[in-house]
């Protein structure tokens, strides 16, 4: 048996002893997407005891991008004839006219990029406008406008970012208004807080708060983290814990969040599965005016109609488990998806269909 | 702890029409195969979806056919006229019988250059030689500028069954041990980054290697030796999987059992694949009985194409019809075939 291995058994058997003494179901809800994959991926949900229910949250950048974004994406490219970049994930999720953007691949104007530095070189070479379908969370935001930034100073005024950023803390302040979830706690992203600091999850310690522990996508990092929550939940507590220290400090990451502060602003946008947020959202501010589709191609604002018979908004606001929807593993697979959970590889739904799911 | 419950069919649906998925090896192409081109040629002597069969029922003679279209035709450690000889005789291989001659059809695109297409016949003269197969007959088409991808060749392989048994599916046994032959996922990376441009290739090959000579070290075991599949599109995961398919039993691995160098581990960390699902050009799954892995571990680890190879798992007879990974960490995942469109014209 490797290092590794034992030392996970004897956090499983931790894991188990503090369950048994809780004595009741406890649900965790997991926030990010990577850490939605990575635990049934590692196998860890096959490890926990059965009275822990795992939740997955909101943290996946495409699955919480409301339907009616497609439909913009599409309209820019059919109709104002402008080139659309964009991160692989985003290709297959069909808008609420069944469409996704696909269906476009033939037209040469939809190009897929790996990282958003290949968007300088290409707007420099394209004639027409390129709209970057900015979606992410505060990961991947600082370099997406960074590529941005490096455009408008090498003179490719034609690139434009059509902005779906959204920020995590706000999300999480909206699942602790909706107590109909029932989560016991939080197990924090690892990637985001190494931008944003273990200090901005502080309004979870307040009064009708929830534990989270900040945790990073190792195995072992996942154990430690479930077991530090399940510590907290057995005494009651409600402290924001971070649990990946190699990587997040209490600050963050100044450089990254300076950049954010100095090009984009938060604002209020429709969540997929949960609806409206305040302040949950990041768009560009005044003085990227020129460089944001939205103003350049008067986008109307991107409404969420959801697929008939998908469960999706109620997997991402953890209400629902993908088995419980009629249309999984049937109708919905990822060869051809019907919801955006099951499109992005870091969806729950296509988490359950790849590794399985436990009961 | 808890068991593993899959919770949904396997059923792959009709998209209506073709799409690059169908091509990546994964679920849409089995499925393309089963039920769509095999209904109309299925017999009864080749009730069997295998990689070659014999010319007539009981002929000694195995003929198999591949098509390649890796886009680019050049790459670190080889190139579109190695793979169309090494591929297809790597299938006639691990169906037990050793390639004897090859045809080959060229599908050249107007434009392509003159320099390029010597280049990759030259490769392939020079594989041919390895291999010890004659290029024995040939066709050349060429199709208007924008119709075609460069240069597709399509390699068609005759062979003389050395190995008395069927290598298939039908004579895996519980308890049989599951074999993988070398480092796996260089050949699917290395192609992606050249295609690409991606800045990570570094020290990057393909692993494009003629088979046969490992493969054929095996013949001596005898009865023992019971299947044997070359992992390219679609990798490890294909492979497995289609060995536990509709079967009584599963396949039981370790993930870090898996022999993978540092280099396919980094890089394909870095690009979110999963090296069990990328294409091998050099790599084979061996299933041998349980009491004979040490003998087949010892005769492969003699040969140079088989130095690295591992014992990665066994048949077992829980999970009918899947394949179980444990983790480093000791937990319990599903392997499926691999999904979507990871790594396109790849061979």
């Amino acid at each position: 048996m490797s290092d590794e291995s034992r030392l996970a058994r004897s956090l499983v058997s931790e894991i188990e002893s503090v369950t048994a003494r809780i004595g009741r179901t406890v649900r965790i809800m997991e926030v990010c997407g990577t850490h939605t994959v990575e635990l049934r991926k590692q196998g860890i949900q096959s490890l926990l005891p059965r009275h822990i229910t795992l939740v997955s949250g909101p943290g996946c950048p495409v699955c919480v991008t409301p339907s009616g974004y497609i439909d913009n994406a599409i309209q820019l490219v059919s109709e104002n004839r402008a080139h659309v970049a964009t991160f692989g994930d985003l290709m297959k999720v069909p808008g609420a006219s069944g469409r996704s953007l696909s269906s476009l691949a033939g037209t040469g104007r939809v190009k897929l990029v790996y990282s958003p530095h290949e968007l300088v070189e290409i707007a420099r070479e394209t004639r027409s406008p390129v709209v970057f379908l900015a979606v992410g969370f505060e990961t991947t935001a600082p370099a997406i406008v960074s590529a941005l930034l490096e455009a408008r100073d090498r003179g490719a005024h034609n690139l434009f970012l059509y902005t779906a950023f959204k920020t995590v803390p706000p999300a999480l302040r909206f699942l602790l208004s909706n107590p109909g979830n029932g989560i016991d706690g939080f197990l924090l992203p690892g990637h985001v807080s190494v931008i944003i600091g273990a200090d901005a999850y502080t309004f979870l310690e307040s009064a009708g708060g929830r534990p989270g522990v900040i945790t990073g996508f190792e195995g072992l990092d996942m154990l430690l983290g479930i077991l530090t929550l399940l510590r907290q939940i057995e005494r009651g507590e409600s402290k924001v814990q971070n649990a990946y220290p190699r990587a997040v400090r209490a600050g963050g990451n100044p450089r990254a969040l300076e950049l954010i502060a100095r090009t984009l602003e938060p604002r209020s946008e429709t969540w997929r599965g949960l609806g409206p947020i305040p302040g949950a959202a990041l768009g560009l501010r005044p003085w990227l005016a020129a460089s944001d589709a939205e103003k350049e191609f008067n986008i109307p604002p991107a409404e969420d109609h959801e697929p008939p018979g998908c469960l999706c908004a109620r997997v991402i606001a953890g209400m629902s488990t993908p088995p419980q929807c009629s249309l999984f593993g049937a109708r919905c697979t990822p060869d051809d998806p019907v919801g955006p959970c099951m499109v992005s590889s870091e969806g729950t739904c296509a988490a359950w269909f790849r590794y399985g799911g436990a009961r | 702890m808890r068991r593993l419950v899959p919770l949904w069919g396997r059923t792959v649906k009709d998209t209506g029409e073709i799409r690059l998925e169908h091509g990546s090896g994964g679920a849409l192409s089995r499925d393309l195969v089963e039920k769509v081109i095999h209904p109309f040629f299925k017999g009864d002597s080749y009730s069997e979806l295998l990689d070659a069969g014999p010319l007539e029922k009981g002929s000694d003679l195995l003929m198999t056919t591949d098509g390649y279209v890796v886009d680019p035709p050049f790459f670190p450690g080889g190139d579109i006229g190695r793979l169309s000889i090494f591929g297809t005789c790597n299938d006639l291989s691990v169906s037990g019988a050793k390639p004897l001659c090859i045809s080959l059809a060229l599908v050249i695109e107007e434009g392509f250059p003159l320099a390029d297409l010597r280049r990759a016949l030259a490769s392939a003269a020079e594989a041919a030689r390895e291999a010890e197969v004659r290029i024995v007959t040939g066709d050349t088409k060429v199709v208007p500028r924008g119709k075609g991808g460069g240069l597709f060749i399509t390699s068609t392989g005759v062979g003389r069954r050395v190995f008395p048994l069927p290598l298939s599916p039908g004579r895996v046994q519980t308890g049989d041990a599951v074999i993988v032959s070398a480092p796996i996922g260089s050949h699917g990376l290395t192609v992606l980054a050249a295609r690409e441009a991606l800045p990570v290739a570094g020290a990057l090959r393909s692993d494009a290697a003629y088979l046969y000579p490992a493969v054929s070290a095996l013949f001596p075991l005898g009865e023992k030796l019971r299947f044997m599949r070359d992992a390219t599109r679609g990798g490890i995961a294909s492979v497995l999987n289609e060995i536990v398919q509709s079967s009584p039993w599963g396949i039981a691995v370790k993930d870090d059992a898996f022999p993978v160098t540092d280099d396919v581990r980094t890089v394909s960390s870095l690009l979110g694949l999963n090296p069990l699902e990328i294409a091998n050009e050099g790599v084979f799954v061996a299933l041998v009985a349980g009491d004979s892995k040490e003998r087949a571990l010892d005769i492969l680890h003699s040969h140079p194409l088989g130095r690295e190879a591992r014992l990665v798992g066994r048949v077992s007879a829980d999970s009918p019809g899947r394949v179980l990974t444990t983790t480093r960490i000791g937990g319990t995942r599903i392997v499926d075939f691999p999904r979507g469109l990871l790594l396109p014209r790849i061979c």
